[in-house]
């Protein structure tokens, strides 16, 4: 075992090192760019087209994808590279995560030509239209419409209304999960289309979150004419199309997000002590909590790494990875309560729009919560661990069996 | 022992949760939510004060009803059940019981009748920004009658006429009451983190200020007013944890997933379970504060402390737990799972975070220890 780089990876880090330092554009968390949406837009596009031209945007993209047909443990060391100076902001996380990734497995040669490029270079920015009202962590649930033309076009009609839309509002292209046959178990009824964000017919309506800023959408789909071509997979075989992206999207949210116990160390060495006397990092009870949260991050990271290793001996990662998501919104939170409890009152400031350390807090203090929901909830990726990794028995499914249509019957009749 | 509310009590809980219901939907913590400038809800401060509630635990002859602080603490918990945008904890949990118990009879005269009719609004100032506060390291000075210095965060202080000011003074550490509207006296807002509670920075400039009970042993005084508030808001506390876990109930049972209503998935059953676990366990450690309280018991300390932590706990888990119960909907503005995350934190902060009051509470214990075994 060895947590150092071999001497070829020690080589590419000391290369990105340089590099970044030399190209690196601004910090996310300058203050405009937490305040001002364009201006987030505006720096991610040209630090995104930045990297592409240096091939180290999706590193383990083939070449002629743009990328540079690296290893991931490249992308990895690229990664944290890129965190330690704070460079990424996150605009394209789930289109090179997630949608794209869907596309390139599942789209024809000539649709990869014209939408792959442009995604990794950040010109086009993607979103995920899986979730609904009435299906989010049930998304094989989702009621939202596609029906053939009635003119022979082999066009699709979409008609239906996502929720939850991450930067919906922004982007150009997304990956939508429809309902084809509504008279098959609902899992086999659904369809995945990638569609043009600004197709006639598609509203998309920014929703006030929690926290006061408007990320997510809703986005309402009256009438659009989506061509066969743009189909993603098989006509009702899109459940297994939807289960590659949300696989992706485990492995892409699992990251480092937010402030975390390194900056709460640094917090609490500019505050003043319990009694008066030292400083805040001086209290036993928070040394203490402070290890414990050290533990968690630092052993998620490590968890990565065991995969990676799996991964660049060309073997699949065990499921010990399952646990990234789950541990890592959770810690933000708690994170995130003790940084403002150690700030006192003063916790109550909100300082969300500037990049101070309370402010960085608070936004965990908001996204911590969010986490804990968003791309599979804290139950949901728990009953994926205890069923899926540890073989316990599944839930008893009572929707598994019928038809979607009679499913809804039934749910309308009872409530 | 008699360890629940009186039928009297019960009857008042019964009437400010009617009232209530009325008066202080969410939708009227919103208007202060959405115009923070506002500070808080001037109609809904009219008619606490007309019920009297304001003036519940002031004496009759300072103008108040005298019923005491048992029946201060149960209309707490209604007020905190629909997250009152009212400066009530400021006032009167704070300020009011400040003079109350330290004010001299010419300060209570002039002070109490006011706080019960609704024409002073109080509050408490302490912090000098980031960290815990310690009363013997204020920057803020009085010298001479005259206080010059800078608080923040004041929790109403944008909205209030009077202060009760942590300083120190050629005597050492005190209390002064100082009038806000009069000179020497500015004050900016500070955006706040739950925004239906005012926030603001008061600078003081040879403001003039009166000494509280000499102005003398602010640490001693300050730690009995703060142990006094602690014990109301744990019902302020219990009334939010409550409302929580019942928002949580209402729509589990009907939001549906897989083809079940939630509810009956015993990940969502054990989750309210631990919330209705640790709402019961604040509950009755709130009832042991208010024993405490009323009858100024020496345990006053630990009961405040026991009271505060399990409070905090109960109310914090309770808007963290109901908003994830809720699922992308709870993430939303529209939703009211963020008013009370806003305000549980709120809550934890405003009387200084729990660091704090575990150490008091340990401290209590050791004492206790001590005095146990006889040493
Ligand atoms: C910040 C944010 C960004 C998002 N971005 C996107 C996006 O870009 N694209 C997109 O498609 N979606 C997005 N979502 C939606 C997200 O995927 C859903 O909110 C999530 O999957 C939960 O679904 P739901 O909201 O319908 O909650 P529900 O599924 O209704 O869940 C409600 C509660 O019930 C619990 N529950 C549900 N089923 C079970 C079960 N079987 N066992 C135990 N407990 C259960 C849940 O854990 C939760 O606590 C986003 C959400 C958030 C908060």
């Amino acid at each position: 075992m060895d947590f150092k780089d071999s001497d070829q990876d020690a080589a590419f880090r000391q290369q990105v090192r340089e590099w970044l330092a030399a190209n690196a554009l601004r910090r996310r968390d300058d203050e405009d760019l937490r305040t001002n949406e364009s201006a987030l837009l505006e720096y991610s596009k040209a630090w995104q087209a930045k990297k592409a031209d240096a091939r180290y945007a999706c590193i383990t993209w083939p070449e002629a994808w743009g990328g540079r047909g690296g290893r991931l443990i490249e992308q990895a060391i690229f990664d944290e590279e890129e965190e330690k100076l704070g460079l990424d902001t996150g605009v394209f996380t789930i289109g090179l995560g997630m949608c794209v990734p869907t596309v390139m497995a599942f789209a024809d040669k000539a649709t990869k030509a014209r939408l792959v490029a442009p995604a990794l270079r950040g010109e086009q920015i993607w979103c995920q239209l899986f979730s609904e009202p009435s299906a989010g962590s049930d998304v094989a649930g989702v009621r939202t419409r596609a029906v053939l033309a009635d003119d022979g076009s082999g066009d699709w009609i979409v008609d239906g209304q996502k929720v939850w839309t991450s930067g919906a509002h922004y982007s150009d292209f997304g990956i939508v999960l429809v309902r084809t046959n509504p008279d098959v178990p609902k899992h086999k009824g659904l369809t995945m289309f990638w569609v043009d964000m600004k197709a006639q017919g598609i509203s998309v309506v920014p929703i006030r979150q929690a926290s006061d800023q408007r990320d997510f959408n809703e986005v309402y789909f009256n009438g659009v004419r989506i061509p066969d071509s743009q189909r993603l997979g098989e006509i009702d075989g899109g459940w297994k199309v939807a289960l590659f992206t949300l696989m992706n999207e485990r492995v892409t949210v699992g990251g480092a997000m937010g402030a975390g116990w390194r900056d709460l160390l640094k917090l609490a060495q500019g505050l003043p002590g319990l009694g008066g006397t030292g400083t805040a990092a001086g209290d036993g009870a928070f040394r203490a909590r402070l290890a414990e949260g050290y533990v968690m991050s630092e052993g998620l990271r490590l968890t990565r790494l065991r995969a990676l290793t799996a991964l660049s001996r060309g073997q699949t990662p065990g499921p010990e990875n399952s646990i990234g998501k789950v541990v890592a919104a959770r810690q933000m939170q708690v994170v995130a309560y003790e940084a403002l409890d150690i700030l006192d009152q003063y916790g109550m400031v909100n300082e969300m729009g500037s990049h101070s350390l309370p402010g960085r807090f608070q936004w965990n203090f908001f996204w911590g919560a969010a986490m804990r929901i968003a791309g599979g909830t804290d139950e949901i990726l728990k009953n994926i661990i205890s069923e899926r990794v540890l073989g316990m028995p599944a839930d008893i499914r009572v929707d598994r069996d019928v038809t979607f249509k009679s499913l809804s019957e039934r749910r309308a009749s009872s409530g | 022992m008699n360890f629940d509310f009186s039928e009297e009590q019960v009857l008042l809980k019964e009437h400010a949760r009617r009232l209530l219901e009325a008066e202080c939907p969410s939708s009227v913590t919103r208007k202060v939510l959405e115009a923070p400038h506002l500070g808080f809800d001037k109609s809904l401060w009219k008619h606490v004060v007309e019920l009297g509630w304001t003036g519940i635990a002031i004496p009759e002859e300072f103008g108040g009803t005298g019923m005491g602080h048992t029946d201060l603490c149960a209309i707490a918990e209604e007020l905190g059940r629909v997250v009152a945008p009212i400066p009530f904890v400021s006032t009167v949990y704070l300020f009011a019981e400040a003079i109350l118990q330290f004010g001299s009879e010419a300060q209570k005269r002039e002070l109490l009748p006011r706080i019960a009719h609704g024409e002073l609004i109080g509050c408490l100032a302490t912090a000098e920004g980031p960290g815990y506060f310690s009363p013997g390291k204020a920057e803020t000075r009085v010298v001479k009658g005259r206080m010059t210095g800078t608080k923040f965060p004041v929790t109403d202080g944008g909205t209030a006429t009077h202060a009760i000011v942590a300083a120190r003074s050629e005597s050492g550490p005190g209390l002064f009451v100082v009038n806000l509207e009069g000179e020497g006296v500015s004050r900016t807002t500070l955006d706040a983190l739950d925004p239906t509670r005012n926030l603001a920075k008061i600078a003081f400039e040879d403001a003039p200020c009166q000494p509280l009970d000499g102005g003398r042993n602010a640490g001693d005084r300050l730690a009995v007013l703060l142990n006094r508030a602690a014990v109301v808001v744990a019902f302020e506390q219990v009334g939010g944890a409550e409302r929580c876990l019942e928002a949580a109930l209402t729509f589990s049972s009907e939001r549906y997933a897989f083809g079940r209503t939630i509810n009956s998935y015993q990940a969502i059953k054990h989750k309210l379970a631990d919330l209705y676990i640790k709402k019961e366990i604040a509950r009755s450690n709130a009832y042991f504060g208010a024993w405490a309280l009323s009858t100024n018991a020496e345990d006053l300390p630990r009961a405040a402390a026991a009271a505060r932590i399990a409070g905090t706990m109960a109310y914090e888990f309770a808007a963290q737990e109901s908003l994830q119960t809720h699922g992308g909907m709870g993430f939303t503005w529209e939703m009211d799972c963020h008013l009370h995350l806003r305000r549980s934190r709120q809550l934890a902060l405003c009387l200084g975070a729990l660091p704090l009051w575990r150490e008091q509470l340990i401290s209590c214990l050791e004492q206790a220890d001590l005095i146990e075994s006889g040493a």
